[in-house]
């Protein structure tokens, strides 16, 4: 068969698979599918930087022209990862920089990204055009400027949520007049003030930016002469949004408002003064995506806007919302598909706020295309969870945060085993679930039994014993991302399940019942994963092998043990010295 | 939904490998023994920095009875011990182990009691809960932003959210930073012996057995090779300590210990800083 197929054919053919796990998946064929796959494949995902190494990714592709990587684990988020852990990508760049000068796009996620790096990307990449940094810290705005000063064909320029050193807003002032190519810009994390003119004139200058999100320092006054340049954007992200109320700035805003014809997706709203909310009201009816989550307003103010918005694919909100708000989205957004509710105030124990579990019903009974749901609440039922899992049997992530942890069914005292085990139940196509609230070794087994399209996992303050976590290790078939703290698991069921974890991307344990010695066990035993214990204790060296360890990071790798790490974190069961090339 | 039979536990039963149907270990390992004490109570009171666990927990923390039950869990033996004291799950003071349960700064209220935050606004709201690390799970983009709206609000007796406050701290010669909640901390001397705790491994490369051991960082900033300094909101360079500690953790960006000779003519500023609030 393959001397009658030609390459050229095949290669055609693999172009349309463009789905990591399509691709992954074609170059285990046979040899020459992997042969095919490897010359022709251009776009790399990296979900874990450290489970291979540069140098095997640059001999299996030699011609990449996107990459995405991924570094710390997902509960560096909630500041669980101390500083200085790793994930830096600066040893990627020098030999990317080297093997693939004409790369285009990087993205990086959880990564430690330095000045130097960017200055990197700036000057070895001629033709380089997308650059997206989402939860990225360790550079500054200097860093930005080599990337606005060298980079001539850059599109796509987009900062999700990152930690700058906001040295000056100047950086935006290094675009050259000459640079008109861009589409995408993203600064909303950014802190310090860009010179005005320089946007203004950057976005005049830009007529494909589709994407323009400002950071806070860009007031509601000059959002119409910036808006006036580019009505023809898509998705648009204000400053702080707030001003005394004059009506000409009201009106002079209401009109580019509804000269945006493309508008499809609003976000910023800091600081919102309720007055100028109903400028928008024009364009509701085209969003298909909403973003009110800095909107400090109340209820009535919210329930107006989304009333309007008859399109509305996605929204994420505040709980001032309320259970009216959310009741009002049940009936006016039918074809909502993903709804984030985050908490006003997280760390106050009591709050006015009538946000509850009657909300979340409210919308899962209306929306029926309803298929991710993140929700912070405080307080929970299994009846309201077997309601949910019965009216959206087309969930696929279900992440539900009651704020106090271990609460039980508020109702009836229980825990709440067997709502969540409706969810896994009913909800056939669920790939990812974060739960919380009073949970039993009970809701393991329901989830080990049921949940078999599951991909990745979150737990806290949940379980009772080991059999909780052995049930999952050993029920989910698909589980590729397991992230567990406060639970009481132990070695045993760790250790039961060692080969379930080569399947795995990575497990994450901390404050669970880990011992040192079942680290160094498994690490030994187990070449193809890096064991790595994350303590900070003074003394952790005179720790006694069966005591528990504070945090353990375990995932597989083919590059070995890294040798990038700080003194707080082990690699367990290796030789120091050997270096393990599986490759 | 149909119940699904659960598979018998033993309840009130050691969890001894032997006894369960989860005989697990790989081949040829022995699984360390376990003695489990069934219906634990463990509530974990700490303030401070990670590093700190056994030392915190020794000092006047209040411990009271646990609401966060281990219920048949594999306990560390060194443990058991300690827990027929007040039935909490308590290290000893000459015990090395830590306990698994992660950083809580206690509040001492427990958590049913907050309806009268609301009523009486002059209580500080954090007053009536705990708080966990990393608890709720929201990034700290979002809790900064959401932090960086309350402090705008001067008047506001309720802007004290007891919403976190991160700031990085380093040290000069330090290959790597730390991060700290400044809302953790009371007072100075607080976030001094919690910094203590998190840096003295660099400062005990360098220094060795100068001055007592028991506090090395400290000695360090008193034998003036270093000071703590503050970055605030102006972007200016301040000493830490010197203005009161409601408007330090109100200002205050970053920290950083750096060397005395770096550190000159920095104390002027702090009588025009307190000049400008008032």
């Amino acid at each position: 068969m393959t001397s009658s197929f030609p390459e050229e054919v095949l290669e055609h053919v693999l172009s349309f698979l463009t789905s990591q796990t399509d691709r992954n998946a074609v170059s285990l064929v046979c040899k020459t599918w992997y042969e095919t796959d490897r010359w022709c494949r251009n776009r790399i995902f990296v979900g874990n930087c450290y489970a291979v190494n540069p140098r095997i990714l640059i001999r299996r592709f030699p011609d990449v022209k996107s990459i995405e990587l991924k570094g710390k684990p997902h509960f560096a988020d909630f500041n669980l990862v101390p500083e200085g852990w790793g994930g830096y990508v600066y040893p990627w760049v020098v030999e990317l920089a080297r093997a693939y000068p004409s790369l285009e796009e990087i993205r990086l996620k959880r990564m430690v990204v330095t000045d130097e790096s960017l200055e990197m990307v700036a000057k070895s990449f001629n033709n380089f055009k997308v650059l997206v940094l989402s939860s990225c810290e360790g550079f500054s705005t200097d860093g930005l400027a080599a990337i606005a000063a060298n980079c001539r064909n850059l599109r796509v320029l987009d900062l999700r949520e990152c930690e700058v050193e906001d040295l000056s807003g100047h950086w935006l002032s290094h675009f050259p007049d000459s640079f008109t190519s861009l589409e995408s810009l993203n600064m909303a994390c950014l802190v310090s003030e860009v010179s005005f003119s320089a946007l203004e004139r950057l976005v005049a200058r830009s007529p494909n930016l589709k994407t323009l999100k400002l950071n806070r320092t860009v007031p509601l006054e000059k959002l119409s002469t910036l808006l006036k340049r580019a009505p023809q954007l898509v998705d648009f992200g204000t400053g702080a949004y707030s001003a005394e109320f004059r009506p000409d700035v009201y009106s002079s805003l209401a009109g580019v408002f509804s000269a945006c014809k493309n508008l499809k997706s609003l976000s910023g709203f800091w600081d919102v003064t309720p007055a100028y909310l109903p400028v928008i009201n024009n364009v509701c009816s085209q969003l298909t995506s909403l973003n009110l989550s800095y909107a400090t307003t109340q209820s009535p103010d919210l329930t107006k806007i989304v009333s309007q918005c008859c399109n509305l694919q996605r929204l994420v909100v505040l709980d001032y919302i309320e259970d009216t708000g959310l009741n009002t989205v049940s009936l006016s957004c039918k074809d909502l598909r993903e709804l984030v509710v985050f908490p006003s105030d997280p760390f106050i124990g009591d709050v006015d706020v009538q946000l509850t579990e009657h909300g979340l019903v409210a919308v899962s009974e209306g929306c029926s295309k309803l298929h991710s749901i993140l929700y912070f609440c405080r307080q929970m039922s299994n009846s309201a969870l077997i309601q949910i899992s019965k009216n959206c049997p087309n969930l696929t992530c279900f992440r539900l945060c009651i704020i106090e942890p271990r609460a039980p069914d508020y109702q009836t005292l229980e825990p709440l085993d067997t709502g969540f085990g409706s969810i896994v139940q009913n909800c056939q196509h669920l790939t990812r679930l974060s739960m919380s609230g009073l949970l039993t070794d009970r809701v393991f087994e329901y989830i080990g039994t049921y949940a078999k399209n599951l991909d990745m996992l979150s737990i806290a303050f949940a379980g009772d014993s080991d059999l909780g976590l052995h049930y999952v290790l050993s029920g989910c078939d698909r589980l590729r991302k397991l992230e567990i703290r406060d639970c009481p698991f132990g070695d045993k069921a760790l250790l039961a399940n060692a080969s379930k974890l080569e399947r795995m991307r990575s497990l994450w344990m901390s404050s669970c019942l880990v011992s040192f010695g079942a680290c160094k066990l498994l690490g030994r035993k187990m070449p193809g994963l890096n064991v790595e214990v994350i303590d900070e204790r003074e003394n952790v060296n005179s720790i006694p092998e069966y005591a528990p360890v504070e945090k353990v990071y375990i995932y597989r790798t083919v590059s070995g043990q890294r040798f990038d790490a700080p003194d707080f974190v082990r690699i367990m069961g290796k030789d120091k010295d050997a270096v393990y090339n599986l490759s | 939904m149909d119940p699904i039979p659960s598979e018998p536990k033993p309840h009130n039963q050691d969890l001894n490998l032997k006894a369960t149907e989860l005989r697990l270990g790989l081949p040829g390992s022995e699984s360390p023994e376990r003695n489990i004490n069934n219906n634990i109570g463990i509530k974990i009171l700490v303030s401070g920095a990670k590093r700190g666990f056994s030392d915190t927990i020794n000092n006047n923390n209040n411990i009271s009875s646990g609401t966060w039950g281990f219920k048949n869990s594999s306990c560390v033996k060194d443990c058991e011990g300690s827990f027929g004291k007040n039935g909490g799950f308590l290290a000893e003071s000459n015990n090395n182990n830590k306990n698994p349960c992660s950083a809580v700064k206690d509040s001492g209220v427990k958590a049913s009691s907050p309806k009268h935050a609301n009523n009486h606004p002059e209580v500080p709201a954090a007053a009536s809960k705990a708080q966990v690390v990393g608890w709720p799970p929201i990034r700290s983009f979002r809790k900064n932003s959401m932090a960086a709206k309350n402090t705008k609000n001067e008047d506001d007796l309720n802007a004290e959210t007891g919403s976190c406050v991160y700031v990085k701290v380093s040290m000069d010669g330090a290959p790597y930073l730390r991060k700290v909640d400044l809302k953790m901390y009371s007072s100075y001397l607080d976030l001094s012996s919690a910094l203590e705790k998190m840096f003295s491994s660099f400062t005990l490369g360098q220094h060795g057995t100068h001055g007592s051991s028991e506090s090395p960082l400290m000695d360090l900033l008193k034998g003036s090779e270093y000071v703590l300094t503050y970055e605030d909101k102006d972007g200016d360079l301040m000493l830490v300590g010197d203005v009161p500690w409601d408007m330090f953790t109100g200002s205050c960006k970053r920290m950083r210990i750096m060397k005395s000779s770096d550190a000159i003519g920095l104390a002027p500023r702090v009588m025009e800083k307190c000049k400008t609030r008032n």
